[in-house]
């Protein structure tokens, strides 16, 4: 279970994140939403311990990660597996060695039961015979794809996944979303994804929590965020610009700059 | 944005306490073996063999011109016989371990430091994090351990090649009798020199590897943060060899009894 009690962290003079208070049970699949730059990967980054709040706790099954030392935060990883934005497959490995990397270091395993367990977390992420690629040779998705073979490789309890879709067209991004819905159904694992598609966070997530201005806005099931009357939560949700946010509105926006000189 | 000094003295401060924590964890780690010996070996091809071509040259045109230079002095003075002694004994306690270090602080510095700069604005690092890897033992420790066992015997090659190339140019092109030169070579080099040598060469292949990791594992986002981070490597590692050089002398004197 992931709780997370009142969580603030500041950048500077900006809060990015304002007495965030949550809980995850254990098998839950969570969709955290909100708009670019709202906190979503901040607030993932502090449920791993990549990141440390300025006040606040976060609670891995009963126990507070926050005062533990990276050396003592390994142990707790172990539980977690880790899907990021932009992949971050280690570029000088090949894709065997990329999703082999956790069981080398960290078990016992002999080269053939890692190959196999490598192979094996391959075709769950419909990549097989990919081993010997390396990740300059793969397109944006199946990056992804590799990237969450190497999180679920060694069997993990928690699953988060930083906005697994961004940047993929709509077909690779859809293969993604019933790649997370297969992981977490097959492997019953606890699964967090940080989203700002709207699609995406209602097929994955079976709970929706939405951030707006560092603080929770909604926190129930994808059906109560869809019907919600929340003003913000509506805007967010039909997808509508904000009027003062519109830069052809604005006063001083330069519609000269597109006429033709000669007109 | 423009910092004033009091800021640039703090930021200073703050990052000479980040390198003593970095060195803290790393010794930490050494001291209780969380090392992994391949990556150790790879790291030891890394800075070591593929240094070679850069250490032999630098080894061998320093040799040649302190030869020719001190031969032109001595000349004036009819010790022409004494050049190859003073060379060897430049070489084994000065020349060699501070020539080899700058070298190697400009070829495996930036490299060190470019590699994991971009690990780290690529998320690497904290992929490395996620997977119960502590960021230091995988890649601090194999890169600083590799430094301290392949930096004597890069000093060690380029002494010997740069005494080899003084031979040559004192014997074949400047007309020196081959046997009073070895002679005297022999007479006033001794194994302190070599000892001082080598043991310079030890602190600074740790020197170079622990600030140019520090560099890339702090550097700032983007292209510009790892281009930053690489300068910064290159330049503060041969700086801090500089000055380590002249304690180093004077502490190493004093143990070996020349002061």
């Amino acid at each position: 279970m992931i709780e997370v009690r009142d969580l603030q962290k500041n950048f500077g003079a900006q809060r990015v994140l304002d007495g965030i208070s949550f809980q995850i049970e254990s098998g839950e699949s969570v969709a955290i939403i909100g708009r670019s730059g709202c906190g979503k990967s901040v607030l993932i980054k502090h449920l791993i311990g990549l990141m440390k709040p300025d006040t606040g706790d976060v609670l891995i099954d009963g126990e507070s990660i926050v005062p533990m030392d990276e050396r003592q935060l390994l142990r707790v990883r172990q539980k977690f597996g880790m899907v990021f934005q932009g992949a971050a497959l280690f570029d000088s490995m090949t894709v065997k060695e990329n999703v082999a990397f956790a069981l080398r270091r960290n078990s016992k395993m002999t080269e053939a039961e890692i190959s196999k367990r490598v192979a094996r977390a391959l075709e769950v992420v419909d990549l097989p015979g990919t081993e010997n690629k390396n990740p300059a040779e793969l397109s944006g998705g199946m990056r992804k794809r590799v990237g969450l073979a190497r999180a679920i490789v060694y069997e993990p309890q928690i699953l988060l996944y930083d906005e697994p879709t961004t940047g993929l067209d709509p077909i690779v991004s859809d293969s993604i979303d019933q790649l997370i819905i297969h992981v977490r159904d097959e492997l019953k694992v606890t699964s967090v994804v940080v989203t700002h598609d709207m699609r995406s966070a209602r097929r994955v997530g079976n709970h929706v929590i939405m951030l707006h201005q560092g603080k929770i806005q909604a926190n129930c099931s994808p059906e109560q965020l869809f019907n919600s009357t929340d003003p913000i939560v509506r805007q967010f949700v039909d997808g509508i610009a904000d009027p003062k946010e519109n830069l052809i509105n604005q006063p001083d926006y330069p519609t000269a700059f597109f006429r033709h000189p000669k007109e | 944005m423009t910092l004033t000094a009091k800021q640039r003295f703090e930021d200073s401060l703050a990052g000479l306490g980040q390198l003593a924590f970095l060195a803290r964890d790393t010794f930490a780690s050494l001291f209780k073996l969380r090392i992994v010996w391949s990556d150790v070996l790879f790291q030891l091809y890394s800075i070591g063999v593929k240094s070679q071509a850069v250490v032999l040259i630098t080894g061998a045109f320093t040799g040649m011109v302190l030869g020719a230079q001190t031969y032109f002095q001595f000349h004036k003075v009819h010790m022409d016989t004494a050049t190859l002694a003073v060379v060897s004994d430049a070489m084994c306690d000065e020349l060699g371990p501070v020539l080899t270090a700058l070298m190697v602080a400009g070829r495996v510095g930036a490299a060190i430091a470019a590699e994991i700069g971009t690990m780290r604005v690529t998320e690497q690092i904290d992929a490395l994090r996620t997977l119960a890897t502590h960021p230091v033992d995988y890649l601090v420790v194999p890169r600083v351990a590799a430094g301290f066992f392949a930096m004597p015997i890069l000093v060690m090659e380029a002494i010997c090649v740069g005494i080899g190339a003084c031979y040559f140019v004192n014997v074949n092109l400047l007309g020196i009798d081959p046997a009073y030169l070895y002679y005297n070579m022999l007479h006033f080099t001794h194994d302190v020199d070599l000892f001082m040598g080598l043991t310079k060469a030890f602190f600074y292949g740790g020197i170079i590897t622990l600030i140019s990791c520090y560099k890339g594992m702090n550097c700032g986002l983007g292209a510009q943060g790892v281009g930053r981070a690489t300068t910064e490597a290159v330049v503060y590692s041969s700086i801090t060899v500089l000055i380590v050089n002249f304690f180093l002398t004077l502490i190493l004197g004093k143990i070996v009894g020349l002061l």
